[in-house]
């Protein structure tokens, strides 16, 4: 046996097994290492809810906490969209202009299309799938690099929106240009997306949490997310090992879109109107949260959790910020910095140092 | 070794090298790929290298074109001793190398012209402006060492529109700019038709007579013996053999297939097989190659012997369901076979062991167990949900069935030794208890005990006659060692098909020779094979 160290992951991880070759020992410098990489993260985060709390009383209330959560929702889902996209090896940048779709066809179909409110969530939600598809078309059989094909798709999204809302946005009983009045309006089902509640959580942080932990159960737990991981860890001997790698990459975009979809409508059931701009600073958001998702905990792979975690460190920040005065522009800074870091956390500092590893010598 | 010839149709060779190697090697972590290798290169000489896949050619060129500095040992220019720490000063002393790959060698959007003279590109200091008069007279120049006489109006043109044969004249003119010492080619001939070849060796027999100091990398024989004035074989990083004229090719086989003195063992133990389990039925494994038929039987160990571009991979594609026959069909169990996808073959109880353990089967920096239970998510989970509990215990039969030395199932894949990593993917495929079991150069990077470990699982597997395997290696002892019958391919037809018992290491590389010989009119004649 050689001495050697591991990698400091494994070494932190998982029990001795007493029928194994001894453990090699590992330096107090990786150790060390291996425990800021798992616990920085958290410990920024809490150090930063902490800090607030302090100083600020309008930090530690009930509301705020369900504030923050409801604020962050929309860029947590599609977040957790692009996780979904990253954990096939892919990425997709789509998901701003898919979630700004989704605000103005909700709208669209309410307000000039006289519906109800299910209707229009119908609508976007089989738009969101078919932007999913668009995509997993373009990069799955036309070959087209992801981030091209979604940056793409981005442009032709945004401006089918234009057309198709007239570059105008839409609120209830607008004018149209022949001078009649919108048939429909905002629907109180609909509203309900932003403004119900179950007891005393708002339906947005209930739709945040039951996505987050329906994506964290099927990756982490079912057959179908593992081979999603396994599509992203090494396409080929995912390919060689029976998986439809095709098929995969093309539910994870369809899912991506799904979820970009969702977020759409929470958005546009916050603002209450079909605002044309909105979406335009959701996709740098969602791809932060997607990334800082992966570096938290130390996992070192996309999961739904920390994409959740990421969304909720962006949400303490931007509220903190704002409560202490902090001009809000200030937050795109404070919000470089933390993608920075975790980008830091995922690809310097947790990057395994040694190739020797125990059992090089074969023992027999 | 010390050179006292003079070489046919040129000035007496000075006995000072132009390049020297001595105690040259390379290591990639703690793989040693290339060990302690000293040779001379003598001007107005052609140096043939040879060596299976993996015996550390490339290794060897590389650091000798300076493509990686990280070598031990010295290597001298003229005597004097330096250190090849990049591709550019390299070829500032007078070593120039073409690479296999034409096409990476080929910039597509440039004109000819500018292909040929590419290197002063990158030396952008010395021609701060392109001068396209200029390029185009150097590149002429260039091309006129060859004998090669391209008007303008060809060489404004976009490169990528050159044909295959024609891109190898470019990227060689373009190596012999600025009057190289030493010309390293790697399989200059891959990509060219026989007439093609024919030229390029004109031109080389022309250029070792102006004294320049040449290193054929190849695997056709007949061009060696058509071309080269000494051989150097190397196996496992090792300098196994080196010999001048005439060449004694049974023995230079040997050296380049095996080690012939540290095995010998007898067999003692070769199984017969039964019943057929695949049949390939006059597939073509290679564009030119003629139909093959090959019957796989069970309860025994098929061991297919090739060298790189025998057909071997090929082969193993075709029946794992990663390409299809061109022509002719396949049979499984006496029915028809076409696998679409990998996964309608493994449904059939056909499963691979690919060739490259990092780039087609490891999943890095996932856990033992989870490496092993990839193929079999479906039959490891309940209602969709995966259970640790079986992908664990499957995990522990296959570190139990192949002594796998790691820390236990949980360990992540990276931890563990190259050869530890190989067991890892073998028993993953093995224990699904496969029909037939495709092995593609198994034992590559591989210790001798995780070798036999593979070898005994993989004999255990026949021994209950209910499956097939097949070895696919370039090592005639790795397939002495573990197979129970021997099929030698040469350029995808079978030389040989004989029982271990039957035949012996002569035999074998004498089916190796065989081809040689047609290897060797081709290259003459006509139809030389691609």
């Amino acid at each position: 046996m050689t001495s050697a160290p591991v990698a400091s992951k494994t070494a932190s991880a998982g029990p001795t097994r007493p029928t194994g070759p001894t453990r090699p020992s590992t330096s107090l410098a990786e150790r060390g290492a291996a425990f800021i990489v798992r616990w920085g993260f958290i410990g920024v985060t809490v150090a930063l809810i902490a800090f607030f709390v302090i100083t600020e009383p309008n930090f530690r209330t009930v509301d705020n906490v369900f504030g923050m959560l409801k604020f962050i929702a929309p860029t947590a889902i599609a977040g957790l969209g692009v996780m979904l996209a990253i954990t096939v090896g892919g990425i997709d940048l789509s998901v701003g202009a898919s979630a700004g779709f989704a605000v103005s066809i909700a709208a669209w179909t309410m307000v000039i299309g006289n519906q109800v409110g299910v209707v229009a969530i119908g609508v976007v939600l089989l738009g969101g799938l078919l932007i999913g598809g668009l995509n997993a078309f373009l990069i799955v059989v036309a070959r087209i690099p992801d981030l091209l094909a979604t940056l793409a798709t981005s442009f032709v999204i945004v401006g089918l929106k234009l057309l198709i809302v007239d570059g105008k946005s839409i609120s209830s009983q607008m004018s149209l240009s022949d001078g009649s009045t919108a048939p429909g309006k905002f629907t109180a089902d609909y509203l309900w997306l932003d403004r119900g509640s179950l007891g005393p959580i708002p339906v947005p942080v209930i739709i945040f949490i039951v996505i987050t932990a329906l994506l964290w159960f099927i990756l982490e737990r079912t057959r179908w997310g593992r081979a999603l991981y396994a599509v992203g860890a090494n396409a080929e001997a995912a390919r060689l090992a029976g998986i439809r790698v095709q098929l995969y990459r093309t539910v994870a975009y369809m899912g991506c879109g799904l979820l970009a979809s969702i977020a759409g409508l929470l958005l546009g059931a916050r603002i209450g109107q079909g605002d044309v701009s909105a979406g335009n600073s959701l996709l740098l958001d969602a791809v932060a949260v997607a990334l800082v998702g992966v570096s938290v905990l130390g996992i070192g792979r996309p999961n739904a959790w920390g994409t959740a975690l990421g969304a909720i460190l962006i949400a303490v920040m931007v509220t903190g910020f704002t409560m202490v005065g902090l001009p809000y522009y200030a937050q795109d800074f404070g919000k470089g910095i933390v993608l920075l870091i975790a980008l830091l956390f995922s690809f310097t500092f947790s990057r395994r140092r040694t190739v020797v590893t125990a059992g090089s010598t074969t023992a027999s | 070794m010390i050179e006292s010839s003079i070489p046919e149709g040129g000035e007496p060779a000075t006995l000072s090298p132009v390049v020297s190697l001595s105690g040259v090697s390379v290591a990639y972590g703690s793989n040693v790929v290339l060990t302690d290798v000293t040779l001379d290169f003598f001007p107005g000489r052609i140096t043939a290298l040879l060596g299976a896949n993996g015996a550390g050619k490339s290794t060897l060129i590389k650091a000798l074109s300076g493509a990686n500095p990280r070598y031990s040992g010295d290597i001298a220019v003229d005597g004097a001793v330096l250190h090849l720490s990049s591709p550019v000063l390299a070829k500032a002393h007078g070593i120039s190398t073409v690479h296999q790959k034409v096409a990476d060698g080929i910039v597509p959007g440039l004109s000819i012209a500018e292909n040929v003279v590419l290197d002063d590109l990158a030396n952008a200091s010395r021609h701060p402006l392109r001068n396209t008069k200029q390029s185009f007279l150097d590149a002429r120049a260039a091309l006129a060492t060859l004998g090669l006489d391209w008007p303008d109006s060809l060489l404004a043109q976009d490169a990528a529109r050159l044909s295959i044969s024609d891109a190898q004249l470019l990227v060689l003119a373009r190596a012999l700019r600025g009057t190289p010492r030493l010309l390293i080619l790697d399989e200059p001939t891959s990509a060219l038709t026989a007439a093609e070849a024919d030229r390029l060796f004109d031109v080389l027999r022309a250029l070792r007579d102006t004294g320049l100091s040449i290193v054929y990398v190849s695997h056709r024989f007949g061009e060696i013996e058509a071309l080269a004035d000494r051989v150097v074989v190397l196996r496992d990083g090792l300098v196994q053999h080196s010999s001048e004229r005439p060449f004694a090719w049974h023995e230079i086989l040997h050296e380049m297939l095996g080690r012939a003195t540290e095995l010998e063992q007898t067999r003692v133990d070769v199984r017969r097989g039964q019943g057929v389990v695949a049949r390939v039925n006059g597939v073509p494994l290679l564009p030119a190659a003629a139909p093959l038929d090959l019957e796989v039987l069970t309860g025994e160990v098929l061991g297919i012997l090739g060298l790189i571009g025998a057909g071997k991979s090929e082969l193993a594609e075709l029946l794992a369901g990663l390409a299809r026959p061109a022509s002719g069909s396949l049979e499984l169990d006496g029915e028809p076979y076409a696998p679409k996808r990998p996964s309608d073959a493994l449904r059939r109880g056909v499963v691979l062991v690919p060739e490259d353990r990092q780039r087609q089967a490891l999943l890095p920096g996932w856990s033992v167990a989870h490496n092993i239970s990839v193929p079999f998510l479906k039959i490891s989970s309940a209602l969709g949900t995966l259970r640790t509990s079986r992908e664990t215990s499957r995990a522990r039969e296959v570190i139990d069935s192949l002594g796998v030395v790691t820390s236990g199932p949980n360990a992540s894949i990276d931890d563990l030794s190259g050869g530890n990593q190989q067991k890892v993917v073998v028993g993953r495929w093995l224990s699904a208890s496969p029909r037939l079991a495709l092995l593609d150069e198994p034992f590559r990077g591989v210790d001798i005990s995780a070798r036999r470990e593979i070898g005994d699982r993989l004999k255990e597997l026949v021994a209950t006659g209910d499956a097939g395997a097949v070895v696919l290696s370039s090592d005639v002892d790795e397939i002495l060692e573990v197979a129970d019958r021997i099929i030698v391919l040469v350029a995808g037809v079978v030389e040989l098909d004989a029982y271990a018992d039957e035949t012996d290491r002569a035999s074998i590389v004498g089916a190796f020779l065989g081809a040689r010989t047609r290897d060797q009119r081709s290259t003459h004649d006509e139809g030389h094979p691609k």
